[in-house]
């Protein structure tokens, strides 16, 4: 052990096998993430992008039958031991899904404070200093400032989004998992949060699945490709798109596959 | 040439019987809301002239006086339906909880299935079992075994509904809310059940619009009470025993007010079930 060194990776992932059932969804995947990048997960439907991204949150294991293996080391700490608590990995790895999907009966403010809120935070200073800053760092303040009290369903697709990017932020984790975030969304809203996907670079390490392989090729830094749950390969966005060192990435790329 | 006719003469054939058939059945839905109708105009008709002051503040007068109102039974009435939401709503809620979040495989199966089955059980047969788990061993008809009576019909319903709703929220809000870091049982509980409480309202209202009229149940637990009586171990009257015991003396005074009570029965129950359409239909409206 060498303690002068730091740690370059603040997310190692090693031989990280998923199931569902019988049905092994993600095999042995290694995959070490650089801080403050965008890493971008491609691949064709069923390639299981999606559940290696819901184990790096231990939220895999929350459907019947899930079961996981393997280690994912964050900051040093593997959070697949067994003494770690999901509840408090979750609190450091934050996530956006597909689906903008504020919560019901909520509203703007209380959508983004509600991390903290239900954690046991009330004091109102605290409060409203975090949701305004979530919602800065969200790119939607300017929007939502006047109807902070509104309910957050009432927003539009694409600032329901960004509510909720606003809302994971706000627990202030160091690392967001992005679930196809702009699949459901329009060109324009699509644009701003990928605008703002390099934003956030500056504040936390970012994690996407996307099926769109313009939108990896415009954030991301690093790519895997992923293929019937393998990663196929995994290197620099520019590299991956331009001298794939596959063949299977580069039929996939090209658009021959998928 | 003939086939064209043939056919032809099928279509007007097929017309006359469409025509017949609807007819008809339109006629049976109309003849189906003819009780109603019924009921309606007859418990108006009877009760609305029979309500006065009196109904509303006196007590029963004594046997062989006319006179005299519900106000112990209306009190009584309260009281019970108060006290069996203090038991059935907490009860309800939980089980429907339950099934809903965490319920999976055979247990939560039958358990459903038994929910189900208590909820056609005849009230009477609550009665009965409330008379032998309660009064029985207390050796005193008592308020509180008529609530508890009440709650047991109230469960199922409220559980049920309370299910229904919350299987309609999608899995992926319970997933942002453990993504965010917080334990299931807070998501349960202030994200999935607070984002559903307007629907589970209403079926709570329902559970009280349906047993705000049984009587079955209380005949053997609360029996009745001529008398004004809060007590929560004694006989207490209500307005669905009071309008039985009324309806089957041989007074007509009693017959009077016996009509004035069912026409308040019906319009309390009728108002609760507006009243919650309206609530569904202003929570339709809002999540579309």
């Amino acid at each position: 052990m060498s303690g002068i060194v730091a740690n370059p990776y603040i997310l190692e992932v090693e031989k990280l096998n998923a199931w569902f059932g019988q049905n092994h969804a993600v095999k042995a995947i290694d995959l070490n993430v650089v801080p403050h990048t965008v890493t971008a997960l491609i691949g064709p439907s069923g390639c299981g992008k999606s559940t290696f991204l819901r184990c790096l949150n231990r939220l895999h294991e929350e459907v019947p039958g899930a079961r996981v293996s393997g280690q994912v080391m964050l900051q040093g700490d593997n959070i697949y031991d067994p003494g770690k608590d999901p509840v408090a990995v979750r609190r450091q790895i934050g996530m956006v899904f597909q689906k903008a999907n504020p919560f019901p009966a909520l509203s703007v403010y209380g959508n983004v404070a509600v991390g903290l809120t239900l954690a046991g935070i009330r004091k109102r200073s605290i409060l409203d200093e975090v949701v305004e800053r979530s919602l800065r760092h969200a790119a939607l303040w300017d929007e939502v400032k006047d109807k902070l009290k509104a309910p957050g369903t009432s927003l539009s697709g694409g600032q329901q989004q960004r509510l909720c990017i606003a809302r994971a932020l706000a627990v202030s984790p160091p690392v967001l998992l992005m679930d196809e975030p702009t699949s459901a969304l329009d060109p324009i809203s699509t644009a701003k949060i990928e605008e703002l996907v390099l934003e956030l670079k500056k504040e936390v390490t970012v994690i996407m699945v996307t099926h769109n392989m313009q939108q990896a090729a415009r954030v991301s830094d690093w790519t895997a490709f992923f293929l019937l749950g393998e990663s196929v390969e995994f290197a620099e966005t520019r590299k991956l798109f331009t001298t794939p060192q596959d063949s299977r990435t580069e039929q996939y790329i090209t658009g021959r596959f998928g | 040439m003939i086939v064209r006719d043939t056919l032809a003469s099928h279509d007007f054939r097929r017309k006359i019987t469409h025509h017949v058939a609807m007819v008809t059945l339109f006629l049976m839905a109309c003849a189906a809301i003819l009780p109603l109708g019924f009921v309606f105009f007859y418990v108006v008709e009877q009760g609305a002239p029979a309500i006065n002051w009196d109904f509303f503040t006196k007590l029963p007068a004594p046997v062989g006086e006319t006179g005299g109102g519900f106000a112990n039974a209306l009190a009584g009435s309260a009281l019970l339906i108060f006290m069996a939401s203090l038991i059935g709503i907490p009860w309800g809620v939980s089980a429907g909880v339950y099934l809903s979040e965490y319920g999976r495989g055979r247990v939560a199966k039958i358990l459903r299935f038994s929910i189900d089955i208590l909820a056609s059980v005849p009230s009477i047969i609550v009665g009965i079992f409330t008379y032998a788990m309660l009064v029985m061993p207390l050796k005193r008809f008592s308020a509180i075994a008529g609530a508890v009576s009440l709650a047991v019909i109230m469960i199922p319903v409220i559980a049920r509904t309370t299910e229904e709703l919350l299987k309609l929220v999608p899995s992926h809000i319970r997933e942002a809310g453990l993504g965010l870091g917080l334990p299931r049982w807070k998501v349960t509980l202030r994200i999935v059940l607070r984002g559903s409480m307007n629907g589970i309202m209403t079926g709570v209202m329902l559970a009280i619009a349906r047993v705000a009229g049984e009587t079955a149940p209380l005949l053997f637990t609360a029996l009745s009470n001529r008398f004004w009586s809060l007590k929560i171990d004694q006989p207490i009257a209500s307005l669905p025993v009071q309008i039985y015991n009324y309806a089957i003396s041989p007074y007509e005074d009693w017959h009077r007010q016996a009509w004035a009570a069912a026409f308040v029965l019906v319009v309390l129950v009728l108002s609760l079930n507006l009243t919650t359409r309206l609530i569904l239909r202003r929570v339709d409206g809002k999540t579309r």
